[in-house]
């Protein structure tokens, strides 16, 4: 399976490419919202910049606690979303506490594919795909 | 796409959104609809800095939506020069705006008491800042950070002391290391006992055609990252002009008495990126990272205690307040760059003013007694250091005089023939020859921005370019930035974003223009900041060239006034005038 990983954080210049790179490849949408992968400043633009995204567990907690069968982890280890079957409840981000999953504003979880589709638009190589075992 | 323009009044605490299409569809956006907007806010010859004048801050169509169109612009009344104020800022603000649903807010009125302006989306709360007021713009940008809403999507843009004393050459921190710098906008935002603007918002952006969009933006962003059209700024940044401009005898050095220095080389962006470097930043949606900030390790005591403060440079602050002031030490420079970013004034002004007073102390034109005892003299950081405290605090009559800017200053005191300001603002780091002084005269804001008259002398140093091809070469500039300053692009993109680019990025997300709308517009939003600063008493004709420009060399040589006088002759001409 695919795993987006977060090689070099400290490189981040935090120019956002990434997060306006899987709205616009994921969801055809220049958003911040609908962005999978999410850069978070930690005491300002002149503290550090954080790379929040999915860690790809192996035994997620977000597919468990999903009541309605939305988050489904396949036998290869790839996750799928159902955003039809998603209601909004926010029982994943309960869990997962690296904050890796969100809403968007149509109520739908918004969470990382491992797709890679951010890492050719990193200026700074911090996002690499790695190919791990399911 | 959005055309919605937000209001604000301030006085009758009041906030409202209109649909102006029609403003947009003609102006395109950014500087073109806020000229618009300034034309129709603002009353003919009123008081920069009263209740009944106007902020405006627009974006454009391409903002947040392709790579480096990063730009705000904001229209206002300059209280510096009294016509038209003008000045773009990066950070987050674009963004912030974009997501919010505001492609333009305009600002009326005045508040009762000290306030800010909170905006999330359609919610806009004017809020009580008498708690703030007082306290330096790189601190209340730590408070507001706390109180308000919106982490990673929001900007928050603030004055510091200099606005609220109303310092004409005053300027807004945005988001930490960028500034809406030039002009007196902070003393505008302190006249209207407003602190602060925060914004966020959570709109989206639909495009028309996904497909197409993707296949221009990799286009573009593979151009900005892939090429060396923007190495320059990704790399030692724009301060690697210092140690360029100083062997073609075009860096301003002790107010322009000379322009090489002999301590170029101690403060070089090559230095400065080899020993104070630490980081690398950029605005929202801008792979380059061109935000160079230093850290300054000073110690405070024995025993290895050290104070750190993260700085960001340009080359344009080390000209104004290290060249031309003839500091050539590094950590003494950024520490003055760091006291204007603390005060929220403006560092190329701050420094001509400076350069502008120690002459004037060294001529004996200005006393001990003015200057309450501190010692204006060339690369004696510690008086600069008490003379930028004193400008803000205007303890008397000589500093309040300094914060008019230089050239008020020198009507008082004297020593206007090196009063080294066009027009009333003061004068950008390149003396390269006629076309920069041109260039500055003539651009719709006196700056070295409005037109890059700088680039065109040193090509005609290479060339030998007449008269007439330059100012040709200055008309063309001006002209094609007033529609990249409507988009808002970064010039920092000019290579990227060709009129070729322009036009698909345009076409992508489905506003189709020709070569001939984009020129036709130009020139049109060039004429229109014309209209207002002729409406507000500028005339060209009545420009006076202090007489140093004419007597250090420039990297074309010595300019003869008669060349000047010769292209401004041909610009009125070929502009109809």
């Amino acid at each position: 399976m695919h795993r987006l990983k977060v090689a070099h954080p400290e490189r981040c210049i935090g120019c956002l490419s990434c997060m306006f790179a899987c709205s616009r490849i994921n969801t055809g949408h220049v958003s911040l919202d609908r962005s999978a992968i999410k850069i978070k400043t930690q005491g300002g633009i002149e503290g550090d910049f954080v790379v929040v995204v999915c860690h790809a567990c192996r035994d997620p907690p977000c597919v468990k606690a999903c009541p309605t069968g939305a988050l489904e982890r396949r036998d290869d280890g790839n996750m799928k979303f159902h955003e039809d079957l998603c209601n909004g409840c926010g029982e994943c981000i309960d869990v997962c506490l690296i904050g890796a999953i969100s809403l968007d504003g149509d109520e739908k979880a918004v969470k990382c594919r491992h797709c890679g589709a951010c890492v050719a638009f990193c200026p700074h190589d911090v996002l690499e795909l790695e190919e791990v075992p399911a | 796409m959005l055309r919605r323009v937000l209001y604000i009044d301030l006085g009758k605490k009041e906030s409202w959104v209109e649909e102006r299409d029609e403003l947009f569809e003609r102006w395109l956006g950014g500087t073109g609809v806020a000229t618009q907007l300034l034309l129709e806010e603002c009353p003919q010859g009123v008081d920069p800095l009263s209740p009944e004048a106007p902020i405006i801050f627009s974006i454009g169509p391409l903002n947040v939506l392709f790579p480096v169109v990063t730009k705000t612009v904001a229209a206002f009344k300059s209280p510096l020069t009294g016509e038209l104020g003008e000045s773009y800022a990066g950070g987050r603000l674009a963004m912030a705006m974009r997501f919010a649903g505001h492609e333009s807010i305009v600002i009326r009125g005045a508040a009762d008491r000290p306030s800010y302006i909170s905006i999330t989306d359609d919610d806009v709360k004017i809020k009580d800042a008498t708690s703030v007021w007082g306290i330096n713009a790189t601190t209340v940008g730590f408070i507001l950070r706390e109180v308000e809403t919106g982490v990673g999507r929001r900007s928050i843009i603030r004055i510091g002391p200099a606005g609220e004393r109303l310092v004409k050459y005053a300027g807004i921190i945005v988001d930490t290391y960028r500034h809406f710098g030039r002009l007196g906008l902070g003393a505008v935002f302190g006249s209207k006992n407003l602190k602060a603007l925060v914004i966020s918002g959570t709109e989206d952006v639909e495009v028309p055609d996904p497909g197409r969009y993707r296949k221009v933006y990799n286009k573009l962003y593979g151009i900005a990252v892939q090429t060396d059209v923007m190495d320059k700024y990704h790399d030692i940044g724009t301060s690697i002009n210092i140690n360029i401009l100083n062997q073609l005898k075009g860096l301003p050095t002790r107010n322009f008495q000379s322009t090489s220095f002999e301590g170029a080389a101690n403060i070089s962006g090559e230095v400065l990126a080899d020993d104070y470097l630490f980081r690398k930043v950029s605005c929202a949606h801008c792979p380059i990272g061109c935000v160079h900030i230093a850290m300054l390790k000073t110690s405070f005591a024995s025993h290895h205690e050290f104070e750190i403060r993260k700085v960001s440079y340009d080359y344009e602050l080390i000209y104004a307040l290290g060249s031309n002031l003839g500091v050539s030490d590094p950590a003494g420079l950024l520490e003055l760059i760091e006291a204007c970013e603390r005060y929220g004034m403006d560092v190329m002004s701050t420094g001509v003013v400076l350069g502008w007073a120690t002459e004037a102390y060294e001529r004996d034109l200005i006393t001990p007694q003015e200057t309450l005892g501190v010692p204006l003299q060339w690369n004696n950081i510690e008086g600069y250091q008490k003379a930028i405290d004193h400008i803000v605090g205007m303890p008397n009559e000589f500093y309040a005089a300094l914060a008019q800017g230089v050239e008020k200053a020198s009507e008082r005191y004297g020593g206007k023939e090196f009063a080294m300001a066009l027009a009333g603002n003061e004068v950008a780091g390149y003396h390269t020859g006629p076309a920069s002084i041109v260039g500055q005269i003539v651009g719709v804001r006196h700056s070295h921005l409005g037109n890059a008259g700088y680039s065109i002398d040193q090509k005609a140093a290479k060339k030998q370019l007449k008269p007439e091809e330059m100012t040709d070469a200055i008309i063309k500039e001006d002209d094609s930035r007033g529609v990249f300053n409507s988009l808002v692009g970064c010039l920092f993109a000019r290579g990227v974003y060709t009129n070729e680019n322009i036009i698909d990025a345009l076409g992508a997300i489905g506003i189709e223009k020709t070569q001939e709308d984009l020129d036709d517009l130009g020139n049109r939003i060039f004429e229109e900041k014309y209209r207002f600063k002729r409406r507000e008493g500028f005339d060209i004709t009545e420009i006076k060239v202090p007489r140093r420009f004419y007597e250090t060399i420039t990297t074309m040589g010595m300019v003869d006034p008669g060349t000047v006088e010769t292209m401004l002759e041909i610009y009125r001409e070929r502009r109809g005038w």
